[in-house]
């Protein structure tokens, strides 16, 4: 177990140096603009975290919860009111693994990923278990913790060198209980915006539609000029700040920053592969990121899995999409040699009820279920190939090998060198870690040891 | 009319540097300065102590031998629209203060009458909301119908001027539901509501002092003094009675878990409409929960939940409940029934016997309402010269302790008795500061003395608030923006032409104004509010598509880009609205020269100096100046 601190382990920081680290410090992260190591240095418990095997991350968010037992956990002797209309299941390249007939592209890439097949949190709240899921604390705590994307943007910023922010999300902010908690608004997410598949990926404040680089140089040249107040005073720490944050911001603008976004960068073949939709390319602009080292990426899957009702057309429809992207972005990270150094995540806050609605007004739907779903892991140090736990028949509750929320955020973030056990900086300095300690009534049955 | 007046003030303010430097009154040089400088901020008339602000800081500075330099009108009238109304002044506005011949009395005049505008009471109650953590929804939790009917009683309070140790008093020691009395929210907007949590929170707020800086036994001593505060929930969704409760008759462990089962309105009152009775006098007109907050009517717990139904209700409810003592902390059992004096310990460290015949709030408040108290008064001035003057006297301004002493302690000890001599006036107390040379002094370093910061040399620059800002950019284009709140359902939205100042609630929101950080309103501290820049900020100023579209679709430019005028008169009404004072002759230049289509790579200087000027050229002139540290800084 990694939650195994004390509440006072000799790496105490006082209120005050929180406050200067958490919130008024030289901490700024967004952007390249870094903490020094130094300032991190005492965040961090003596001991060494294990050796980094996940440079970068990329969360594939499911939004809404998707079905488990229609997709990863297929359960066809369950009968029709479980498994509905889709009742057939396919091989995949590990034998004994099967999937939902709607995933042939995954099928055919099992080796790289395994599934677990035995979350668990029993949480049927969207908010409360999307928390869960990316916060690993209860909901309803005094404290908002931050999502696990923010934790990574504190603790990797430091030895992170690139021009896009380390927190990134593809193309909206999931809502709150994603983003930064108590650490404050610089560990928000940087959201794209704009859609990766249109003919320019108009990344909001990067590139902008209307404004030709003649444009975008002119009117800068007319700023330095026009800023009389700025340049009488650049000797002023708070001008010299603000036209620091500025040139960073032009890096992105004008420089090279800008290309990673850059999709017209890519073979048009390549991006066929990865599916002309916008996950697809939600795909490939996260694979060029990480290429850059972008420690944390989220897709923010577009279009909703909440599927109460009209499920099996919502399934038909967007699974494809979810099989196609996210099996060329394992493919395409392996074909990088990517995979082994960024750790792919993909799931929604809950599963889906594994007995189908038929019943007014649902007529055919699936209703929030958080007793057992699906979670597909792969690279950045998980083995490949596996199936982790299992699920009773019917798909409804836990057979075996439970898995919770701090046992698989655990996993990632022992993977990725950070320290589970490591407290974070509250302003008000509360005793805050990045994961909740046994002792705090957390559940857990251990992290994933069986596939890292 | 006007072209005079610039070079006016170009000159008077040549022969200021002048004056400083040669200490002689130059002779008007024909030629304008080739570079617009600093003399358009600053005004020739060295300052003369105008009150007793004054002739306590001139003294220090000039023992640190600083000779200080007063801000020109147009810095003034800019600077004290924003810090008195958080508020651009109209080109109009702006203009006529410019140009009012009544040199002697004009600054006094508009100060008085920014006092009595309505977006005074609209900015200092969202000043106040961060202090008081007014958020209906995570981590304080008071839900929307609460959280409207605590600001609309700031509002008013700040409104009636209403003097502030009644203020605190109120806050300290009522009692009733929290929507019909709103000041009992004070109690509920509080991430930990235990007896310490509560300690830390009124320490913090109404003694500008955080108790972990404290003697071991103070912040336990003062938290018995809430030790006998009873929340009790209604049948009403979310209304919840705050009152003395010597018996914890309230302290059931099913206190938070009755959602389901709401437990019967009080034994003594079967309509939860009859407060108990309210401490000290401190019952106030009982303002309409709804006023203004119609669309935050929550509806009854299901109403939202058709299409979540599913779920069981454990699941749903348990993200939205308010951390009660009961439930979210576990340690803190309910103290012992107090059948006897309970001890407790002042904050200077004198003990006392809470008997058990009166509210033990009420014995505090009567400790920290008086003219005697250590913290009281000194607190509040202090934060009201931090909020005016960017710095407080003890800085940080709630970080109030031993061995973190005044800069000035003549200043603040003045301060602190006109304060309680003209009854806690708030109003007076800022009259006093903002017609101080102190405040208006320029922001134009003239020392590097290392003193000089902390003892109020300048005035200095800050990055608007997130709000500020935001309604600052949509004034000049005559645009809006959308304020939501996602949570909790059903979503709230506000009045398009409602401007951000004028939120109530701190979970109403927009990528805006989380981008620009405001306050969490999760802690009380001021710091919470993030105003040091970083480059997404720049992003969003310099390239969004957000921005953009204000400047090519705003209504209010279109008209003046668009006038038949010559561009130099453009150029000033575009720097009177966005800047508030007229541009220079150099400045004038620089908008004329500039070509969009003249302008190839970088090549900035255009050759032919094309007279007619397109709109794109516009836009960008007025992009340039919003995203000019003189519009993004008050200065």
């Amino acid at each position: 177990m990694s939650q195994n601190h004390t509440p006072d382990n000799g790496t105490r920081i006082t209120r005050r140096e929180a406050m200067r680290r958490g919130l008024c410090g030289a901490a700024g992260l967004m952007l390249a603009e870094r903490l020094g190591s130094h300032a991190l240095a005492a965040a961090e418990p003596a001991k060494a975290p294990a050796k980094t095997k996940a440079k970068s991350v990329i969360q594939i968010f499911l939004w809404g919860g998707m079905s488990h037992n229609d997709t990863w956990d297929p359960k066809p002797d369950s009968g029709r009111d479980y498994m509905g209309e889709f009742m057939q299941v396919i091989p995949t390249n590990v034998p004994g693994i099967q999937l939902g007939a709607l995933f042939p592209e995954l099928a055919k890439q099992a080796d790289k990923y395994s599934l677990i097949r035995s979350m668990t949190h029993r949480n049927n709240g969207h908010e409360t278990a999307a928390y869960l899921m990316q916060t690993g604390h209860a909901p309803g705590e005094r404290l908002a913790y931050p999502s696990i994307g923010a934790v990574f943007a504190l603790f990797k910023s430091p030895g992170y060198k690139g021009m896009i922010p380390p927190y990134v999300v593809l193309t909206r902010a999931q809502g709150r209980f994603s983003e930064e908690g108590f650490l404050g608004p610089k560990f928000k997410p940087f959201a794209t915006g704009s859609d990766p598949n249109a003919p320019r990926f108009e990344v909001e404040g990067v590139i902008a539609r209307s404004i030709s680089d003649d444009r975008q140089k002119a009117r800068r040249e007319l700023l330095g000029k026009m800023n009389t107040m700025g340049n009488e005073m650049e000797a002023n720490p708070q001008v010299a700040a603000a036209e620091n944050a500025k040139k960073q911001a032009y890096e992105l603008i004008l420089g090279a920053g800008r290309d990673i976004f850059d999709l017209s960068k890519e073979k048009p073949e390549l991006r066929d592969r990865y599916g002309r939709h916008t996950f697809g390319q939600d795909c490939l602009a996260a694979r060029r990121m990480v290429e850059t080292g972008v420690p944390y990426v989220v897709i923010n899957y577009p279009g909703g899995w909440d599927t109460h009702s009209n499920h099996f057309t919502t399934m038909r429809r967007q699974c494809p999409q979810l099989d196609q992207g996210l099996a060329m972005l394992l493919q395409d990270l392996q074909d990088h040699r990517l995979l082994e150094s960024t750790l792919v995540w993909c799931c929604g806050e809950f599963g889906r009820g594994p007995k189908v609605d038929y019943q007014p007004p649902w007529n055919g739907g699936r209703n929030h279920y958080g007793n057992v779903f699906s979670v597909l892991v792969a690279g950045g140090g998980f083995k490949g190939g596996h199936v982790v736990g299992s699920s009773d028949a019917k798909a409804e509750e836990v057979k075996e090998r439970p898995v919770y929320p701090v046992d698989l955020l655990g996993s990632i973030y022992q993977l990725a060198g950070i320290d589970s056990s490591a407290r974070l900086p509250h302003p008000m300095g509360f005793e805050a870690h990045v994961l909740p300690a046994a002792s705090e009534g957390a559940k857990s049955a251990g992290i994933l040891t069986e596939i890292m | 009319m006007k072209t005079p007046m610039i070079v006016a003030v170009v000159f008077l303010a040549a022969a200021a540097v002048a004056a400083a430097s040669v200490a002689t009154a130059a002779e008007a040089p024909a030629a304008v300065a080739p570079v617009a400088s600093p003399n358009v901020f600053e005004s020739p008339t060295p300052p003369a102590p105008a009150n007793q602000i004054d002739r306590i800081v001139f003294a220090k500075l000039s023992s640190l031998k600083i000779q200080p330099v007063l801000c020109s009108d147009a810095v003034f009238v800019r600077r004290i629209y924003l810090d008195v109304i958080g508020t651009l002044p109209t080109a109009k506005e702006a203009g006529d203060f410019i140009q009012d011949p009544n040199t002697a009395g004009k600054r006094q005049a508009l100060i008085d009458r920014l006092l009595e505008r309505d977006e005074f009471v609209d900015y200092w109650a969202m000043k106040w909301g961060d202090v008081l953590r007014i958020k209906a929804e995570f981590p304080v939790n008071l839900w929307p119908n609460a959280a409207q009917a605590y600001h609309h009683w700031v509002r008013e309070s700040i409104a009636a001027n209403k003097p502030y140790d009644q203020f605190v008093r109120e806050m300290l020691t009522s009692s009733g539901s929290n929507f019909r009395v709103p000041p009992v929210n004070f109690y509920r907007a509080i991430q930990n509501r235990t007896p310490e949590g509560i300690a830390a929170a009124v320490a913090l707020t109404f003694m500008g002092s955080r108790v972990d800086s404290w003697p071991k036994d103070r912040p336990q001593g003062l938290a018995a003094f809430f030790s006998q505060i009873g929340y009790k929930p209604t049948r009403e969704w979310k209304e919840e009675h705050v009152f003395w409760d010597p018996l914890h008759s309230s302290a059931t462990p099913a206190a938070d878990g009755a959602k389901a089962a709401p437990p019967p309105p009080p034994a003594s009152a079967a309509k939860p409409a009859t407060p108990p009775p309210a401490a000290g006098g401190a019952k106030t007109a009982p303002p309409t929960p709804a006023a203004g907050g119609a669309k935050t009517t929550p509806p009854p717990p299901v109403a939202g939940g058709a299409k979540t139904t599913p779920p069981p209700p454990a699941a749903g409810g348990a993200k939205a409940a308010p951390p009660t003592p009961a439930a979210a902390e576990p340690v803190a059992a309910p103290p012992p029934v107090a059948t006897g004096p309970v001890p407790a310990i002042f904050p200077d460290g004198k003990k006392i016997l809470l008997l058990p015949n009166r509210d033990p709030r009420e014995v505090f408040a009567d400790w920290l309402i008086t003219p005697k108290n250590p913290w009281f008064a000194r607190s509040a001035v202090n934060r009201v010269w931090w909020w005016l003057l960017g710095r407080g006297i003890i800085h940080e301004p709630d970080d109030i302790r031993d061995d973190n002493p005044p800069s000035n302690p003549e200043l603040l000890a003045y301060l602190e008795k006109e304060f309680v001599a003209g009854g806690y006036d708030l109003k007076k107390l800022y009259r006093l500061i903002l017609n101080s040379n102190t405040y208006q002094l320029s922001s134009m370093p003239h020392s590097t003395v290392p003193q000089a910061e902390a003892q109020f040399a300048s005035y200095p620059l800050r990055r608007l608030d997130a709000e500020v800002l935001i309604d600052a950019v949509n004034k000049i284009t005559g645009t809006s923006d959308l304020y939501t709140s996602p949570i909790p359902e059903p979503f709230t939205y506000l009045p398009r032409d409602l401007p951000a100042i004028a939120i109530a609630d701190g979970s109403i929101t927009s990528p805006f104004l989380a981008l620009f950080g405001r306050s969490a309103r999760a802690t009380g501290l001021e710091n919470e509010r993030e105003n040091k820049p970083i480059p997404s900020q720049w992003l969003y100023m310099l390239n969004s598509s957000t921005i953009q579209i204000k400047l090519e679709q705003g209504p209010r430019l279109k008209p003046i880009f668009e006038s038949k005028r010559k561009p130099a008169e453009i150029v000033e009404e575009l720097y009177l609205t966005i800047l508030s004072r007229y541009p220079t002759p150099e400045e004038v230049k620089n908008a004329e020269d500039y070509s969009t289509v003249a302008a190839p790579s970088g090549a900035g200087k255009a050759a032919k100096a094309p007279i007619m000027k397109r709109r794109e050229d516009w836009i960008d002139i007025t992009w340039s100046l919003i995203n000019s540290i003189e519009f993004l800084y008050r200065h």
